[in-house]
């Protein structure tokens, strides 16, 4: 990952600095995390291939913009190819094994997660790509922290998209049949949920939530075809943290390592932030193997 | 014992007769680091396969094992055979520290745990440069022994092939002991075992460390045998090639653990001049393997032999 | 005939679970079926709503070959199930639980019939925004019940609808299923409380280690010495 979210210009209050650079990182984590945690509701399949969807929300964009497509449209397609790759990786891939165990469903997310990235080299390169900023580069100064406006949209998009996440699941009909199958997949065949159809939505979903972390974050990290590969493992990390299968769970959970590596990134060593992250990780599950939030069955998102 | 032996003396005869087909030193070269990798998947199939405990994270001990043996021989001159003993306690003695909280974890939590141990190791490598080299790597001294240099590829195969047969009759052995039986009682499922009499958890922490040992072992041969090193052996990619290579050969079948080893070192030199292919075909093998194949290559493999000499 | 099983075979694995099975329900019935527990029972009415694979044999619904349509279509043709053990959703509201009994239904009419559901079992409108989870088990059987006639069904499958139920419970729920066979639904009913499902049965089946044993209507099974012997702790 690049520099942006460390940058420690500011001579003064670095806390607020830090805190709000793990709040930026931290969000996209929590996007990915949603994703892991929701395509586990459906089909207790851990998608490896999630950072995957946030590399090619961010690729396909920059590409976009770069052949001179408008931003926002260039945004809205890289959202609806990333869409487009992760049912197809449902179709294809996972539905294909269903009656494989869960070892094996986890080879063959990585395999997909392998595959994509090696795609997307073909398609694009092994460079790094930027986007332009989405409302400019000057620097807001907030209690003496200096604050890129790209990150108030990272936080600004992720809420709304977690807000629009939570209209869906607790307002519409096919939210909540989708909250059912993971509640009781027999009672949901039962009233007529087509449980293939709740699984291809569980991909869909996922796979907008990792392009939409893609295309908001490229401008602070900058991306090429491996970012993903790191970002999907702190998704993981946050899922599992919050409690696989809780949404407020991965929400929470990919703040956490956000603000937890962003401090340890200041305090300690920038060197160690991805290890920091992991040692706090590890340090809960063995505290508390149903993460943070989890209790175990309850509680999905 | 027969029956124990019989596999063994067959898996001798194929590695004593391969290289009548090597038609140089590079194959050499390459079925060496093959056998090494299979004999780092042969304790991960004990874990994995016998135990049905995942880890996501044993490149760390591989590479601890390799990075073990480069600095004590390059930096203290102790004698690589030592070195190479001293890293591979060290390491077992990690992974039962590690082992005993950790192990208590299920399922993804326990996939969760040690992929972070993995890639903790990982930076940690790459951080103490003044140690490791940081990514720049680290070169690595010849193996010497009893006054002779290990050196070339011929010789390094015959080594690799050797320990490997010798690591094959040790988790032969432990897989018809009864500590074999309790794994597959564990595997089955930890309330019968325990019903049983089995207590699941020192079962579980043996083959936690007994696999994490094996890939310091290689991985101290490998650091030899290669002459240079890079954090990168530690890697996440490289913990699911090992993981890849299990499966994909079949678990809980140590023949499978050595195919799978086999191909997926052959097949990326194999794929060498269409590098830009590589991840594709690699990734597409993963999966069509798992979704035509779910239980590996070889205990499909025999199965459809069996049922083949059934219909005839 | 709305329903018609022939030979039907259901296997778990190598387990036979029915062997041949011929059973009818016709427009109107509430027909009974009586048996032991593990005598395959339910795994009959998860092969009619098609949770479960069968081996052989032919089911028919209103004329038309079940063969390996999908549940959820079975549910569009009007097959609806209240599964052992109420399976309701859980962590979801009592409202929510009935609102998914309409899923195949979408929109239309759902707001008039949560109306009759509340009207009918008042005891779920006092509790609409709660966890379905936290209610007592007789409320989970009404709302389990409720929610599958959300769907209006042609064919209401009701497995072991009294189990777990206080005597005073049973007595109600069995009223219910009363009530709804006068309004005119089929109801295909599975019972170990064999006494109660035959005294409400027109026709019943007994069902023994995945076979048909014995059919006949409500009140001549009743009589019969055999089912007396087994069933009715006579």
């Amino acid at each position: 990952m690049a520099a942006g979210f460390w940058s420690t210009d500011a001579m003064g209050a670095p806390l607020i600095q830090y805190l709000f650079a793990g709040l930026t990182s931290g969000a996209i984590y929590a996007l990915a995390g949603l994703g892991f945690s929701l395509i586990y509701n459906a089909s207790s399949v851990i998608n490896f291939a999630q950072g995957e969807f946030i590399m090619i929300g961010g690729m396909t964009a920059a590409s976009l913009v770069a052949a001179g497509i408008p931003l926002p449209l260039a945004a809205l397609a890289a959202v609806a190819v990333t869409v487009v790759v992760g049912m197809a990786l449902e179709k294809l891939a996972i539905e294909p094994a269903r009656d494989a165990g869960v070892v094996s469903v986890v080879i063959i997310t990585i395999g997909a997660s392998i595959f994509l990235r090696g795609v997307a080299q073909l398609v694009w390169d092994k460079d790094f790509h930027s986007l332009p900023s989405f409302s400019g580069d000057i620097p807001l100064h907030v209690g003496g922290a200096v604050l890129m406006p790209q990150s108030l949209w990272v936080l600004g998009v992720s809420m709304a998209v977690i807000a629009w996440l939570w209209w869906f699941f607790t307002r519409t009909l096919f939210g909540k049949a989708m909250l059912a199958a993971s509640a009781n997949r027999l009672a949901a065949q039962l009233v007529g949920i087509a449980v293939k159809r709740v699984l291809l939505a569980a991909f869909a979903l996922s796979a907008l939530l990792g392009a939409v972390g893609g295309v908001v974050v490229t401008p602070i990290t900058f991306t090429n075809t491996d970012a993903g590969i790191m970002l999907g493992l702190k998704g993981f990390a946050a899922a599992v943290l919050g409690g696989l299968g809780s949404g407020p769970g991965a929400i929470a959970g990919g703040l956490l390592v956000g603000l937890a590596e962003a401090l340890a990134a200041g305090y300690l060593s920038s060197a160690y932030k991805d290890a920091i992250a992991f040692v706090i990780i590890l340090s809960v599950l063995v505290l508390r193997p149903q993460g943070l939030f989890g209790c175990r069955g309850s509680d999905r998102v | 014992m027969n029956t124990r032996l019989r596999p063994l003396a067959m898996l001798a005869i194929v590695l004593a007769g391969a290289p009548l087909f090597f038609p140089n030193s590079y194959v050499y070269d390459v079925a060496g680091t093959a056998l090494l990798n299979a004999v780092v998947c042969v304790g991960l199939d004990l874990l994995i396969g016998y135990a049905g405990q995942i880890s996501l994270g044993h490149a760390g001990f591989f590479a601890l094992g390799a990075y073990g043996s480069a600095i004590l021989t390059g930096r203290w001159g102790v004698p690589p055979a030592t070195a190479l003993a001293a890293s591979a306690v060290a390491v077992g003695l990690l992974a039962f520290l590690i082992g005993r909280p950790v192990l208590r974890l299920k399922g993804h939590t326990l996939a969760m745990a040690t992929l972070g141990i993995g890639i903790i190791i990982h930076i940690v490598l790459k951080t103490e440069s003044w140690l490791t080299g940081g990514s720049d790597g680290l070169s690595v001294d010849p193996f010497r022994a009893f006054g002779f240099t290990l050196a070339g590829e011929r010789p390094w195969y015959w080594v690799a092939a050797v320990l490997l047969l010798a690591v094959m009759w040790l988790t032969g052995n432990l897989v018809d002991s009864p500590l074999g039986r309790a794994l597959r009682a564990v595997h089955g499922s930890e309330v019968a075992a325990e019903a049983a009499g089995v207590d699941p958890a020192p079962t579980k922490l043996m083959v936690f460390v007994l696999s994490a040992m094996f890939a310091s072992l290689a991985g101290s041969l490998i650091a030899h045998k290669s002459g240079f090193i890079t954090p990168d052996i530690a890697s996440f990619f490289r913990s699911i090639e090992l993981v890849t290579m299990v499966v994909l050969g079949g678990m809980a079948s140590t023949w499978g653990a050595v195919a799978g080893a086999v191909i997926l070192t052959v097949l990326p030199q194999a794929l060498a001049g269409i590098e830009d292919y590589e991840s594709i075909l690699l990734g597409a093998v993963m999966m069509g393997t798992m979704i035509f194949l779910p239980r590996g290559l070889v205990p499909s493999l025999a199965a459809a032999v069996r049922r083949r000499g059934r219909v005839s | 005939m709305l329903l018609e099983i022939a030979g039907l075979t259901s296997h778990y694995g190598r387990i036979r679970a029915l062997e041949g099975i011929d059973l009818e329900v016709a427009e109107g019935e509430l027909v009974a079926l009586v048996g032991a527990n593990g005598a395959g029972k339910t795994t009959l009415l998860r092969c009619i709503s098609g949770v479960q694979a069968a081996t052989s044999g032919r089911i028919a619904f209103a004329g038309a070959e079940l063969g390996r349509m999908a549940p959820e279509r079975r549910l569009g043709l009007g097959i609806a199930q209240v599964p052992e053990g109420r399976q309701v959703f859980a962590p979801m509201s009592v409202e929510d639980n009935l609102r998914l009994g309409a899923f195949r239904r979408r929109g239309s009419d759902v707001a008039a019939d949560l109306a009759r559901m509340y009207a009918m079992f008042p005891v779920l409108e006092a509790k609409r925004r709660q966890p379905a989870g936290t209610l007592s088990g007789g409320q989970q059987q009404m709302l389990a019940l409720g929610r599958a006639l959300m769907s209006h069904p042609r064919l209401l499958l009701l497995d072991e609808p009294s189990m777990g139920l206080a005597p005073l419970l049973v007595a109600e729920i069995f009223a219910i299923i009363q009530s709804l066979k006068a309004a005119g639904t089929t109801i295909f009913l599975v019972e170990q409380n064999a006494a109660a499902a035959l005294a409400i049965a027109d026709r019943a089946y007994v069902l023994e280690t995945g076979q048909v044993v014995l059919s006949g209507s409500g009140a001549d099974l009743l009589a019969d010495p055999r089912v007396k012997e087994a069933y009715l702790g006579v």
